[in-house]
């Protein structure tokens, strides 16, 4: 075991993981952490927390993720190269640890200028590409970037992000593959709508071997309302929904009940799609419906291990 | 090339409200390109702080201001208006002010906003491609820096906001990422995509930078 954590064990144990998004409180409140990690602390195997997305100010991934260890959840801290440097990074892990923090995940970050405070500066000290290998070195060599030795074990099960839609298409997997290099234990990818293409792309995957090195968990976003639908469509770079999905939510009586459904059938083609090993729910602002769907996606109750 | 852009002529007149005489610097070298400190843009700048009911006391467009022993020689040769001003209006970069100051001790007031190294597209047309980190990566990336051409500057790229080889910042960016990977891509070194390039020393671009060359036999 790399980490002991629960989401390595689900996944060394050879069952289908579920993974799910808590996004943290935009202030001081450790108990909108736990009400959220409470309502859905069944319907996963363990619980990402966001670092600040999309740029805009909230509670620190550490500390939220720290809330959920204390009640016994298996958190995955989302750690970001756009705010901190490589000496706030390795500072983090080891504090991360300390609080029974087992899983990391590593990425770069959205930009400053789609966030609440747009005229800050972007640090980017180092990459997420350098960020895994960072904590693989702390992990296994037990030293920091510099060679220093570090103290006692980092056991991170490291993550990383992969977006099979970005184009250029054909080099997307070339990339995968130097993250897995870089040591990625685990892939959680944006979310797939279009699954023919993630198939495809998967298909790649598994050709380069990478299946047999890491563990890709596809992304799974639930649709709450045909504007979200639009706004994805539009707005979010790398999301990829087709057309066919949008005017389904459109031409639905109950919307709710249709993204739900929708998003139930691609759980279950996922499912299917070789060297799949797991979903990613972030249901952004939403989390309370993780526990229907994973119970009408039949992956209820999650294993004990 | 260093690009500037001039500051707003309200600006300007704030930070001269407290001289009522003034002396013009522009720059016949970048700020001349950027039509931001040549000539005709001292010359307006002129005319407008007088038609303001300021005196200005003389003008001067010198070949690299940033130059400051050539700037000092200057303010010697024009010792009459120099003393004559309550302060220096400087039409070109940060490091062309910063020369005026090293030539006078009286207040020494900017009129640009120092962009970055430019290259020139076309005249009126610049673009940043590199931002002096002291330590040339480019053999590794088919010659585009993705140090400043890419928007994160990460050097395993791209990210997740490449669409269309453009960036998700701003569709009038390429994705320094796309153009790195056509290029190596030509050249038949696409090996250098694969390989994990590791963390950057930053070290030798901490500010302020500094070289002295020695001279044989110092």
């Amino acid at each position: 075991m790399k980490s002991g954590s629960n989401l390595e064990k689900v996944l060394q144990a050879g069952r289908f993981a579920v993974t799910a998004e808590i996004g943290p409180p935009k202030g001081g409140s450790g108990r909108v952490v736990e009400s959220t990690g409470e309502a859905i602390r069944q319907a996963a195997d363990a619980f990402n927390v966001t670092d600040n997305q999309t740029a805009v100010v909230r509670m620190c991934s550490l500390a939220a993720c720290a809330l959920l260890a204390r009640m016994g959840m298996d958190p995955v801290m989302q750690m970001l190269c756009r705010d901190a440097n490589r000496i706030r990074l390795q500072s983090d892990m080891c504090g991360a640890v300390a609080l029974g923090i087992r899983n990391i995940l590593c990425l770069s970050g959205d930009h400053i200028k789609f966030g609440n405070h747009p005229t800050a500066k972007g640090v980017f000290d180092i990459d997420s590409m350098q960020l895994i290998q960072t904590v693989k070195m702390m992990r296994d060599e037990r030293k920091f970037l510099c060679g220093e030795e570090v103290a006692g074990d980092i056991p991170l099960f490291i993550g990383a992000v992969e977006n099979p839609y970005a184009d250029p298409f054909e080099w997307r997997v070339h990339r995968l593959a130097k993250k897995v290099k870089a040591g990625a234990d685990f892939i959680q990818t944006q979310a797939v709508y279009d699954v023919p293409k993630f198939a495809r792309w998967m298909e790649e995957v598994c050709e380069a071997g990478l299946d047999r090195e890491t563990h890709v968990l596809a992304g799974i976003i639930p649709v709450k309302s045909v504007g979200m639908a639009r706004y994805m469509r539009d707005y979010v770079s790398g999301v990829e929904i087709p057309a066919e999905v949008v005017s389904r939510l459109e031409h639905a009586k109950d919307v709710k009940e249709e993204g739900i459904k929708l998003i139930i059938e691609i759980i279950e083609q996922v499912k299917e799609i070789p060297g799949v090993h797991g979903i990613h729910v972030q249901a952004v602002g939403w989390e309370e419906i993780v526990p229907e769907v994973m119970e009408r996606a039949g992956l209820l109750p999650r294993p004990v291990i | 090339m260093i690009i500037t852009t001039s500051k707003p002529f309200e600006e300007v007149l704030k930070e001269l409200e407290g001289a009522k005489s003034v002396f013009l610097i522009g720059c016949s070298s970048c700020a001349a390109t950027c039509e931001t400190g040549g000539e005709p843009q001292v010359a307006e700048m002129k005319a407008k702080l007088e038609a303001e009911g300021k005196t200005v006391t003389g003008a001067g467009v010198y070949e690299e201001v940033c130059h400051e022993l050539n700037t000092k020689r200057k303010f010697r040769e024009n010792k009459e208006a120099v003393d004559a001003a309550d302060g220096f209006l400087v039409m070109c970069c940060g490091a062309g002010c910063q020369s005026v100051r090293e030539a006078t001790e009286k207040p020494v007031h900017p009129a640009c906003n120092t962009m970055f190294l430019g290259n020139i597209a076309r005249l009126g047309n610049f673009n940043e491609k590199c931002s002096l980190c002291g330590d040339c990566v480019l053999e590794e990336f088919g010659a585009i820096c993705p140090v400043t051409r890419c928007h994160k500057g990460i050097l395993n790229g791209p990210c997740g906001g490449t669409d269309d080889g453009k960036c998700e910042t701003d569709r009038e960016k390429d994705c320094a990422w796309t153009l790195i990977y056509n290029q190596l891509e030509k050249e038949g070194r696409l090996d250098l995509y694969e390989k994990i390039h590791t963390v950057k020393n930053w070290q030798v671009s901490m500010k302020p930078g500094r070289v002295v060359f020695q001279k044989e036999g110092e």
